[in-house]
C-alpha cells in the first residue's frame, strides 16, 4: 500500500504548482473580467462603482463605438506579420544552411534585442525615426520624401516598430523548422531536375511550413493586441484596439468597456487563429 | 556544338579527379571508365574518397582538378538537375510533405513528362509497392522506403543511377534479400548503376566490376573473383575477405613457377601472380584454401610442417582453426566439415598444405596490417 500511493500522486503532485499558478493568476481573472463586461455604472456611485446588470449590449457599443481602432489592430498586426515574414525567412534560412561556424553567434545575435527592454528600444524608434535620426534627412536628400513630411506619429512608425519587436518571434520558430530539414531532400530535389527555385517552391518551402504558421502566430497575435508601439510611435490617428482598452482600464476607468473590448478582441484572434490553422494543414506536416 | 547534356548517354569517364578541401586531399589524381550497361561498385572504407566521387559525378560537389565525361559530353560544371544522372540516397532523403506517388513522381514532373501515372504505376509494380502509392514516407519501414527511393530514381531512366551505401540503414537478413533485388532490378532495367559501399560482401554480391578504393586512390579494379583470387596489394587481401600473409623471399625460379622460401621451408607459385618488385615478397593464402592433416601424412602442393592448433572454432558448415606456426605467426585455416574426419584438437601438431596456384605474392614492402583495421560497420560520415 505505502509503495503504491506516491507512484499514483506524483504526476498530479508535479502538476499542481503549474494548475493552481494558472487558476489563481488565469482563471480567476478571466472569470472577473468576464462579470466585469456585463456590469454598468452604479447610479450616483463613484467612478468605476459598478453593478452586474447582464448588460450584454457592453458588448456592442463597445464594438461599434471603436471599430475603427478593432479594424486598425488588425492590418497593422497583418501588415507587421508580412513583412516579419520576408525579413526573417531569408535571415533564418542564412543561419540554417550558411552559416557555418557562425550559427551560433547569429543566434545569439536574434536574440539579443532582448538582453534590453523592450520599451527602451521603442523609444529609441522614436529617436531613429525622428527629425534627428538619419532615416528622415537622409530620405529627403534622396528626394525620396518631401521636405514636411514625418514618419513618427505615422502608420509607417508603428507597423515599422511593430515589425521591428516581434521579429525574433518569428526568426526562431522559422529557423527551428529549417534547420530540421535533411539537406539530402533538398540535394534529393536538385539530382530529381529541379532548379534552386522550383527546389524552394516544392522541397524548402513545404517543409518549412510549421516554422512559417508558428512564427506567424507568435507575431500576430501579441501584434494584434500591442499597445506600446502605437503609443510610442504613432498618434491619436494610428490608435490600436490596445490603446482604448488601456485608456478605458486606467484614464477614463470605464471597466465594463475594457473588459467587454478586451473578450471582443480574445474571441476576434481565436477565431482567425483557428480559420488560420486549418487553411495551412500544418497538423499533416507534423 | 553544344548538347543538352541531359540527353547525354554512353561510358562514364572520370578523367584525372582530384578534390580537394583544404589541405585534405579526399580524391587524388582518380581515373575511371565505367561501361555502360554495367553494376560497378566502388569500395573501401569511410573517408577513402569513395562517396565524393559519387558525388562530383551527381554533380554534388565540383572535382578541384579533372573531367567527367558521360559519352561525349563533359559534364564537369553541369548542375546537378541538368544531368541525366539519379541518386538512390544514403537515408533515402524521401520528401516527408509528399505521399509516395509524389515522390516518385517528382522527377518525371519536373521534366514535363505526359504518362506520369502510368509510368510511376509501373514502377511501383517493378518495386512490388504499388498499394503504398497513397502513404507518406514515415508510414513506411525501412525496407520500403529503399525500395521507393530507387523506384523514385530509376522511373527517370537516368543514363546513370548512383547508389550511395543504399542497404547501409537496414538489418541483415533484408540487406542480403536486397541485394538479390537490385541486382534483378538492374538486369531488368538495364542501366548503368554505380554503387558505393563499405561492404564487401554486398559489393561482391551485386557488382560486375570492383574498384577497392583507399587514401582517395583506387588500390585495385577486377571483377569480385579476380580481386579476391589475386590480390594486388595486402589492402585489398585484407579488406576483401581475409588473408593469411607470409613473409617470404624469392628462392629462384622452377619453369612457370617461383620457388619461395618462407622460413626455412620452400613453396612454389605460379610467377604470374607475383606483385613483388624485388626477391622480397609476402606469400598470401586465403583461410579457406589451407588444408589440415596430421603430421606425416602423404599430401601433393604445398606444405608447411612444424604447426600446432591453437584454437578450434567449430561452426557447423565449416570448422576455423588458428595454427601457431614455428616462426610464431598464427594462421587462420577454414576446413569444411564435409569427409566426417573428426576436428583437430588444441594442441596438436598438423601439417598445412595447398595448391600453389591458390598462392599470391605481394611486395615485401607492403604494411600487411592495411586494411584491416577498418570496422565494416562503420559508416561513411
Amino acid at each position: 500500500m505505502r509503495a503504491s500511493l506516491p507512484k499514483i500522486k506524483t504526476p498530479y503532485l508535479l502538476l499542481f504548482p503549474g494548475f493552481a499558478f494558472l487558476f489563481i493568476f488565469f482563471i480567476l481573472p478571466i472569470i472577473n473580467l468576464a462579470q466585469t463586461s456585463t456590469q454598468t455604472p452604479i447610479a450616483g456611485g463613484d467612478t468605476g462603482q459598478n453593478e452586474q446588470t447582464f448588460a450584454f449590449s457592453n458588448y456592442i457599443n463597445a464594438f461599434i463605438e471603436n471599430r475603427e481602432q478593432f479594424g486598425r489592430s488588425f492590418v497593422y498586426a497583418t501588415l507587421a506579420t508580412i513583412f516579419a515574414l520576408a525579413i526573417a525567412y531569408p535571415l533564418a534560412y542564412a543561419i540554417a544552411f550558411k552559416s557555418g561556424k557562425f550559427k551560433n553567434i547569429l543566434l545569439v545575435l536574434v536574440v539579443a534585442p532582448f538582453f534590453t527592454s523592450f520599451l527602451l528600444r521603442t523609444i529609441a524608434w522614436k529617436q531613429i525615426l525622428g527629425e534627428e535620426g538619419f532615416v528622415v534627412p537622409t530620405l529627403r536628400n534622396l528626394n525620396l520624401m518631401g521636405q514636411s513630411t514625418t514618419i513618427t506619429s505615422t502608420s509607417v512608425a508603428v507597423v515599422a516598430g511593430m515589425t521591428y519587436n516581434f521579429l525574433p518571434f518569428m526568426t526562431l520558430p522559422l529557423y527551428a523548422s529549417l534547420e530540421r530539414i535533411d539537406p539530402r531532400t533538398i540535394e534529393a530535389s536538385g539530382d530529381l531536375y529541379a532548379n534552386a527555385i522550383t527546389t524552394f517552391r516544392r522541397v524548402t518551402l513545404p517543409l518549412s511550413l510549421p516554422g512559417v504558421v508558428a512564427g506567424t502566430l507568435l507575431t500576430f497575435i501579441p501584434a494584434a493586441g500591442d499597445y506600446v508601439n502605437a503609443a510610442i510611435l504613432g498618434s491619436p490617428n494610428t490608435k490600436m484596439i490596445g490603446n482604448v482598452i488601456e485608456s478605458r482600464y486606467f484614464k477614463i476607468v470605464d471597466y465594463p468597456t475594457a473588459a467587454a473590448l478586451s473578450f471582443t478582441l480574445m474571441a476576434a484572434i481565436l477565431i482567425l487563429v483557428t480559420l488560420y490553422i486549418r487553411r495551412a494543414g500544418t497538423e499533416e506536416l507534423v | 556544338m553544344s548538347v543538352d547534356p541531359i540527353t547525354a548517354r554512353g561510358d562514364l569517364r572520370l578523367t584525372r579527379i582530384t578534390k580537394s578541401y583544404g589541405e585534405f586531399t579526399a580524391v587524388n589524381d582518380l581515373s575511371l571508365t565505367i561501361p555502360k550497361g554495367s553494376f560497378f561498385a566502388l569500395l573501401g572504407p569511410s573517408g577513402c574518397g569513395k562517396t565524393t566521387t559519387l558525388r562530383m559525378v551527381a554533380g554534388l560537389e565540383e572535382p578541384t582538378v579533372g573531367s567527367i565525361h558521360l559519352g561525349e559530353t563533359d559534364i564537369t560544371t553541369t548542375r546537378p538537375y541538368q544531368r541525366p544522372i539519379n541518386t538512390v540516397f544514403q537515408n533515402y532523403a524521401l520528401f516527408p510533405h509528399l505521399t509516395i506517388f509524389e515522390n516518385i513522381a517528382f522527377g518525371l514532373r519536373r521534366r514535363g513528362i505526359k504518362d506520369v501515372k502510368e509510368r510511376v504505376d509501373k514502377v511501383l509494380t517493378l518495386v512490388e509497392l504499388p498499394h503504398l502509392a497513397q502513404r507518406k514516407p514515415t508510414q513506411l519501414s525501412g525496407g520500403q522506403q529503399q525500395r521507393i527511393a530507387l523506384a523514385r530514381a530509376i522511373v527517370n531512366r537516368p543514363a546513370l543511377l548512383l547508389l550511395d551505401e543504399p542497404l547501409g540503414a537496414l538489418d541483415l537478413k533484408l540487406r542480403r534479400q536486397m541485394q538479390i533485388e537490385l541486382k534483378w532490378i538492374q538486369r531488368e532495367v538495364g542501366l548503368t548503376f554505380v554503387h558505393v559501399t563499405h561492404d564487401q560482401e554486398e559489393a561482391m554480391t551485386m557488382a560486375d566490376t570492383i574498384a577497392v578504393m583507399n587514401e582517395g586512390k583506387i588500390e585495385q579494379m577486377g571483377t569480385p573473383a579476380a580481386l579476391y583470387d589475386d590480390p594486388e596489394t595486402a589492402f585489398v587481401a585484407n579488406f576483401l575477405g581475409q588473408s593469411n600473409l607470409i613473409k617470404g623471399k624469392i628462392d629462384g625460379a622452377d619453369g612457370e613457377n617461383l620457388v619461395i622460401d618462407l622460413y626455412g621451408q620452400k613453396i612454389a607459385m605460379p610467377k604470374s601472380r607475383s606483385h613483388a618488385i624485388d626477391t622480397s615478397l609476402y606469400a598470401g593464402i586465403r583461410p579457406e584454401k589451407f588444408r589440415i592433416t596430421r603430421t606425416g601424412s602423404q599430401v601433393g602442393g604445398n606444405t608447411l610442417t612444424g604447426g600446432h592448433i591453437e584454437d578450434v572454432s567449430y561452426i557447423g558448415v565449416s570448422t576455423q582453426y588458428v595454427v601457431a606456426m614455428p616462426w610464431g605467426q598464427e594462421l587462420m585455416v577454414f576446413e569444411q566439415n564435409d569427409d566426417g574426419v573428426p576436428p583437430f584438437n588444441k594442441g596438436e601438431e598438423v601439417l598445412i598444405s595447398w595448391e600453389p596456384n591458390f598462392t599470391f605474392g605481394l611486395r615485401g614492402d607492403e604494411d600487411i596490417e592495411a586494411g584491416m583495421e577498418v570496422n565494416p560497420q562503420e559508416l561513411e560520415e
